[in-house]
């Protein structure tokens, strides 16, 4: 049959009748092996096709127009260097009405209000917002609400086709020539791409932003070279030091301490612990000191947890190196020592969030956890939470994985000081609802303990152990007979935010602030 | 008591006040309040300082306060040992104080 091809192209019919596949269309003839692959007739282009001189030259390859969507993941949190970066060249060259989809975003990106004004973005996803661009948007400056989703939530709106991520710009400290990288070798590591992952697999094009191209093959391999179309060189993709500036630090002040100490206490005879358990603690300043605590508890009581889950921190590593914790599963590292770590211990396994918390995926590890502690900024007799919306109404917060880990975990405790400055914690109605009350299970105050009524159990154990439970309506006389009773916020019609439960459905709306 | 002198107390730690007195440019007692918490918690915050100022007997001079979110009783502490430096006071009538 040698002679039916000729110059590596098929120059006649093979058979008399077309050929057909399964669903009767006609099959293509053979014409030559690079057809569909011209890089591999040039061995330097076969090799070097993904790599991109300038970020500009990247985003011109890969086709972006006026009105997609771009996303990006927020592991640097304070310190991120390519939102604001990328936004800003994509405003030099002209790009409008583009949907922003970041993991989250932080005060640090309040450079992104001038884009909104100019009409470079002109709607956002995003798990959270602080700082001045969430103060912008709770007075009105966008003209359609933005959409706030949980950690484990975006990737069912990516999944359910609502969010459709056309570019993605992943920023990762290391990337070889075909797109291996990953957040924990190089110079500036945030360590899990927990996010990153998610993104790099749904999106139409991903571009890696890396602060260096390392030699092939790069390992392990956190986002893979079959998820990626360009790759260009920059000088900084973040600053790691500011991870752990903002919501994930580590406390000093004995009132958290007490709420920790509390915190710890209710895990201990929640239960639950018992040999093999599992917790999260997340980045609260209480709930990552609660961790410190623990590790007396778990001595005293010969026993180890199966694992940790979560955005970790150097506490929790901690436990897994003195082996009473066995495996960290990590979706966002929150500071120095939680990146090291995933680098140097096997027992430190990265995951996405779509492994993480997606309630659309085939098997989450929030259904396997045991314990979990949440913040909150509000939390009402209802239990619900409120983790969005400041006092005065203006968002400052992120939705994260609390309303994911709150539905799945065995027992969601819920820890916040009665009272911020003269701010009553636990209040009547929360001004926002991210989390419905009947996943909420205890809330830890520095004033004592409330126990969901629909956790009587619960209540018998922690009353038996002679823990201060009292019913949240206590706390909640106790927190205004302290600071007096707050007018209510006075709020526009305007919906400027829309709360969006992990399942996609709406559970809230947030409303423009009066001034 | 009447204000003599420019005095402050207080500090702008989270959860305290700064309150600062002077003598009044011109008669009759003005007061200037900013608070992180002025949107849920003004009316009050004006409230216990006019109050705190009415039973001290100051009926004129600035007041200028810078809330931190501070609770009645620091508010009400801040504003009668301000008054009480810029006064000069060297009697002191406990019982306006309770």
């Amino acid at each position: 049959m040698n002679d039916l091809i000729e110059n590596g192209l098929a120059v006649q019919p093979l058979a008399d009748e077309p050929l057909l596949d399964r669903q009767g269309r006609t099959l293509p003839l053979f014409s030559g092996f690079a057809h569909q692959t011209p890089y591999l007739k040039d061995p330097v282009a076969k090799r070097s096709r993904k790599i991109c001189g300038t970020l500009e030259e990247a985003i011109r390859r890969s086709g972006l127009k006026d009105g997609m969507t771009i996303s990006f993941h927020h592991a640097f949190r304070e310190g991120d260097k390519t939102i604001n970066t990328v936004v800003d060249l994509l405003a030099r060259m002209g790009f409008k009405d583009l949907t922003l989809a970041p993991s989250s975003l932080l005060s640090c990106n309040a450079p992104l209000i001038e884009h909104i004004r100019n009409g470079v973005i002109s709607r956002i996803y995003t798990s959270g917002m602080r700082g001045k661009l969430a103060e912008a948007i709770s007075h009105g400056l966008m003209k359609h609400p933005i959409n706030i989703h949980s950690h484990g939530g975006r990737v069912k709106l990516i999944q359910d086709g609502e969010l459709t991520i056309d570019v993605a710009f992943l920023g990762v400290s290391t990337a070889d020539s075909f797109g291996n990288a990953n957040g924990i070798s190089g110079r500036s590591r945030c360590g899990a791409l927990g996010y990153a992952k998610v993104d790099a697999e749904n999106a139409g094009t991903v571009i890696l932003l890396t602060e260096e191209i390392v030699p092939f093959p790069n390992a392990p391999a956190s986002i893979s070279q079959d998820q990626v179309d360009f790759i260009v060189k920059v000088e900084q993709i973040g600053d790691p030091s500011k991870i752990s500036v903002g919501a994930a630090r580590i406390t000093s002040n004995p009132r958290e301490l007490l709420i920790a100490r509390y915190a710890a206490e209710v895990m201990v005879h929640s239960g639950y612990f018992v040999q093999g358990f599992s917790l999260q603690t997340g980045s609260g300043a209480s709930s990552t000191a609660a961790t410190r605590f623990l590790e007396g508890h778990m001595r005293k009581a010969g026993i180890t947890a199966s694992f940790a889950l979560g955005g970790i921190t150097g506490g929790i590593v901690d436990l897994h190196k003195k082996g009473l914790i066995e495996r960290i599963i990590d979706t966002q590292s929150f500071d120095g020592d939680a990146a090291e770590s995933l680098r140097s211990s096997p027992g430190h396994i990265e995951v996405s969030t779509n492994e993480y918390a997606n309630p659309g995926s085939k098997g989450t590890y929030c259904d396997q956890l045991d314990l979990v502690i949440l913040s909150a900024l509000e939390i009402d007799l209802a239990f619900n939470v409120n983790v969005i919306t400041g006092s005065d109404g203006v968002m400052r917060g992120a939705s994260g994985g609390h309303s994911d880990v709150a539905a799945a975990a065995n027992l969601s405790i819920v820890v916040a000081p009665l009272i911020r400055s003269r701010i009553p914690t636990v209040v009547r109605r929360v001004t926002t609802v991210v989390t419905p009350g009947e996943c909420v299970g205890v809330l830890v105050t520095d004033h004592g303990i409330a126990v969901n009524p629909n956790r009587p159990e619960i209540a018998e154990r922690l009353t038996a152990a002679g823990l201060p439970v009292m019913t949240i309506g206590e706390l909640q006389q106790r927190a205004e007979s302290i600071t007096g009773e707050p007018r209510p916020i006075e709020f526009l019609d305007k919906v400027v935010g829309i709360i969006r439960y992990r399942d996609g459905s709406v559970i809230d709306v947030v409303r423009q602030v009066k001034d | 008591m009447k204000i003599v002198k420019e005095a402050l107390a207080g500090t702008l730690e989270s959860s305290d006040l700064l309150v600062k007195v002077a003598p009044a440019p011109g008669a009759g007692l003005e007061i200037v309040i900013s608070s992180e918490v002025m949107q849920q918690f003004g009316a009050q915050i004006d409230h216990v300082v006019r109050d705190t100022l009415n039973k001290l007997e100051v009926t004129a001079g600035l007041v200028v306060v810078e809330d931190k979110g501070a609770l009645d009783c620091a508010i009400r502490a801040r504003v009668q040992t301000a008054v009480m430096r810029g006064a000069e006071a060297q009697q002191i009538n406990w019982s306006a104080l309770s």
